[in-house]
């Protein structure tokens, strides 16, 4: 499995941002999930939805990333959710207690019902 | 003409003239008389050389302060030593006792008396004058004793050992001792600092600049740590007190071991050679020499040491050493051989050995001769496929040997070691949520020994192990980072962070700890090893692992 960098594709539907991310969720992913962000922010979206369906690596230097979105979006009042994790990730995001703060769900349709 | 000189100044007249009735008393008279100075240019000198026997003063008529002087001594009759066609002497003589002129037969015996005499002072002469000369002798060499003393004295006693450096120094005084040294500061942070410097002039002033040099930079380097710094302070203490005349050339190079960089500050010395492959470059940095002028600034420059590389710090002693013909060794030539050489120990041999041909016939070593060599071992540095360079990894301990490979410290190489470890394990059928907890703790541990252990040198190679016992299956990750304090590993805190109270980044041990059973971290003076284990057994994988 070779590294990839990682991507992110924006989808605004009303006040809700599905970002699509692909790839790798390392330190490089750093501008790419702050320039997503963003435009979701430009775009008026209040609630961001974080889907990992295609993303198959998340290292502690990836955390750290969403750590920081997560931090903008607080002092924003803009709430994050997370969807499409595997199991392992899941577990990560609880162990790491990111789970606290962004609401994980098992796929986009559960994120954005939970959104709307 | 200077022995000429003395010769004449120490000619004294017998004498005005009797004032008694008893020649005793004149002679106690005329011992009290006044020496008579002739300058060398005087043209007495040539007179007396080629007069035929003794000269009445009082019939000279030469323009002559010497005459004169003669003439107030009381001087009538001078009687010229000389010895094999050389002038060494006067006998002066005043007037008679009886007042009457000096007779023929007077004349003739003194003459007879100087033609025996001259060769009698000369070697006199000759002897005074070779003790002189072993007296000035003896005082020099104790002089040079007393600087190759205060020189040997803060020169190092031994060499410092770094697991996988070696370093090696050459001195060798020239017989007038110049002002050479060289010094390794070990800093409390791990670091060493290599210093090589050369004071202008020779003998106990340069020996005892020197000292006060070396001990400056010893009291300042700890403090201040940046090598620019360092020598920016060494020239503001150095300066006021310097004799005049005299400087300091001298370079500092700060070394970290465990990733072979080097930071470097040069303040007018030769510039260090690094020799890499079969490429020899000059490490640049410039600066004023120390004590020259106040307030001088100096450059700062960074390097890397690669594996087997080596750096040579040398005085000037080498490339100016002349052949017999006049020739100078010169670094062109220096550059070459070391090109040609091996490293460290062998590049001083190979430069010694060519100095020794290059100066045959030259008996005496024109200046100090300085050379030290910091060479990386070639195991040190290593990357996959480098045959018998490999990172030495621990015994196995009676563990099944599953998989061991290294890779360079690319970014991003934590994958590639995450996927060979996958790969490694494959046939033990380990549970989807162990494989992928083991795999998140390979990656995060391999991107630790990367960016941390080996600070991101890709020169330097992450090691590991997989090791497989009936009880646990091991993952070791080996990386340069020995000798370092290890610090806790500390429970990241979300909630500051995301209130922005800590950085987002610190999860990598924390994931680690939380993904393996067990985790052992230890630390050699080279290594820093991190060592995940996943229990077989009461797991329900582990029945097939055995």
């Amino acid at each position: 499995m070779a590294a990839t960098l990682a991507e992110a594709n924006v989808r605004i539907e009303g006040t809700t941002a599905i970002v699509d991310l692909s790839g790798d969720i390392n330190r490089l992913a750093e501008p790419v999930l702050a320039g997503a962000y963003d435009e979701a922010g430009r775009a008026g979206a209040t609630n961001v939805i974080l889907n990992f369906a295609g993303t198959e690596f998340i290292n502690s230097t990836g955390i750290a990333v969403i750590v920081g979105i997560l931090a903008r979006a607080r002092a924003e009042n803009r709430a994050v959710s997370a969807c499409g994790l595997t199991e392992h990730y899941q577990h990560i995001f609880q162990i790491t207690r990111l789970a606290d703060f962004m609401p994980m769900f098992p796929d986009e349709s559960a994120a954005r019902a939970n959104a709307s | 003409m200077t022995r000429f000189e003395r010769a004449l100044q120490r000619v004294r007249p017998k004498g005005r003239k009797a004032t008694g009735g008893r020649e005793a008393v004149a002679v106690t008279e005329v011992a009290q008389s006044p020496p008579v100075d002739i300058a060398p240019n005087d043209p007495i000198i040539a007179y007396f050389q080629s007069a035929s026997g003794a000269v009445d003063v009082d019939s000279l008529e030469l323009d002559s302060p010497a005459v004169q002087a003669l003439k107030d001594a009381g001087v009538k009759l001078v009687v010229p030593l000389v010895t094999q066609g050389e002038l060494i002497g006067l006998l002066n003589l005043g007037p008679r006792l009886s007042e009457r002129d000096y007779s023929g037969d007077d004349r003739k015996l003194l003459d007879n008396l100087a033609a025996q005499a001259a060769p009698a002072v000369r070697v006199g002469q000759l002897v005074q004058e070779q003790e002189a000369q072993v007296r000035t002798r003896e005082r020099l060499e104790q002089e040079m004793r007393v600087a190759t003393l205060i020189q040997q004295q803060f020169l190092p006693k031994e060499l410092p050992e770094m697991a996988g450096w070696q370093v090696s120094a050459f001195y060798r005084p020239a017989r007038a001792v110049g002002g050479d040294f060289y010094d390794f500061i070990e800093l409390s942070d791990g670091r060493i600092a290599i210093v090589a410097g050369d004071v202008t002039d020779k003998g106990v002033p340069a020996a005892l600049v020197m000292a006060s040099t070396r001990s400056i930079i010893r009291a300042e380097a700890e403090r201040l740590v940046s090598p620019s710094k360092v020598m920016e302070r060494a020239n503001d203490l150095l300066f006021p007190d310097i004799p005049a005349h005299m400087f300091v050339t001298c370079l500092y190079a700060l070394l970290d071991p465990r990733t072979g960089k080097i930071v470097f500050a040069n303040a007018g010395h030769n510039l260090p050679y690094v020799r890499g492959g079969d490429e020899v470059v000059e490490l640049r940095a410039t600066g004023m020499p120390l004590g020259l002028m106040p307030g001088s600034k100096y450059e700062e420059t960074e390097a890397t040491l690669g594996s087997g590389e080596t750096m040579l710090l040398h005085s000037d002693g080498l490339a100016e050493a002349h052949s017999a013909e006049g020739e100078m060794f010169g670094f062109p030539r220096m550059h070459e051989l070391m090109r040609a050489a091996g490293g460290g120990q062998e590049v001083i041999d190979t430069l010694l050995s060519e100095l020794d041909r290059f100066t045959t016939g030259v008996e005496e070593q024109e200046d100090d001769i300085t050379l030290v060599t910091v060479q990386r071992s070639a195991h040190s540095h290593l990357s996959e496929g480098s045959g018998s360079n490999e990172m030495v990894m621990p015994d196995s301990n009676g563990h099944h040997v599953l998989a061991e490979f290294q890779l360079p410290s690319d970014p991003g190489n934590e994958r590639e070691v995450m996927d060979r470890v996958e790969e490694a394990v494959k046939a033990l059928g380990l549970p989807e949520p162990r494989l992928e907890k083991l795999k998140t703790a390979v990656s995060e541990a391999a991107m630790n020994a990367i960016e941390h252990g080996n600070q991101g040198d890709a020169g330097l190679s992450v090691g590991v192990q997989v090791l497989l016992s009936e009880d646990d299956l091991r993952v070791l990750i080996r990386d340069f980072g020995g000798g370092q304090e290890i610090p806790d590993a500390e429970t990241p805190d979300i909630e500051a962070k995301l209130a922005g109270l800590q950085k987002p980044r610190g999860w990598g041990l924390f994931l680690i700890q939380n993904m393996v059973d067990e985790m052992q971290v230890s630390s050699d003076e080279l290594h820093h090893t991190v060592e995940l284990v996943l229990y077989l057994k009461g797991e329900a994988d582990g029945s097939d692992a055995g």
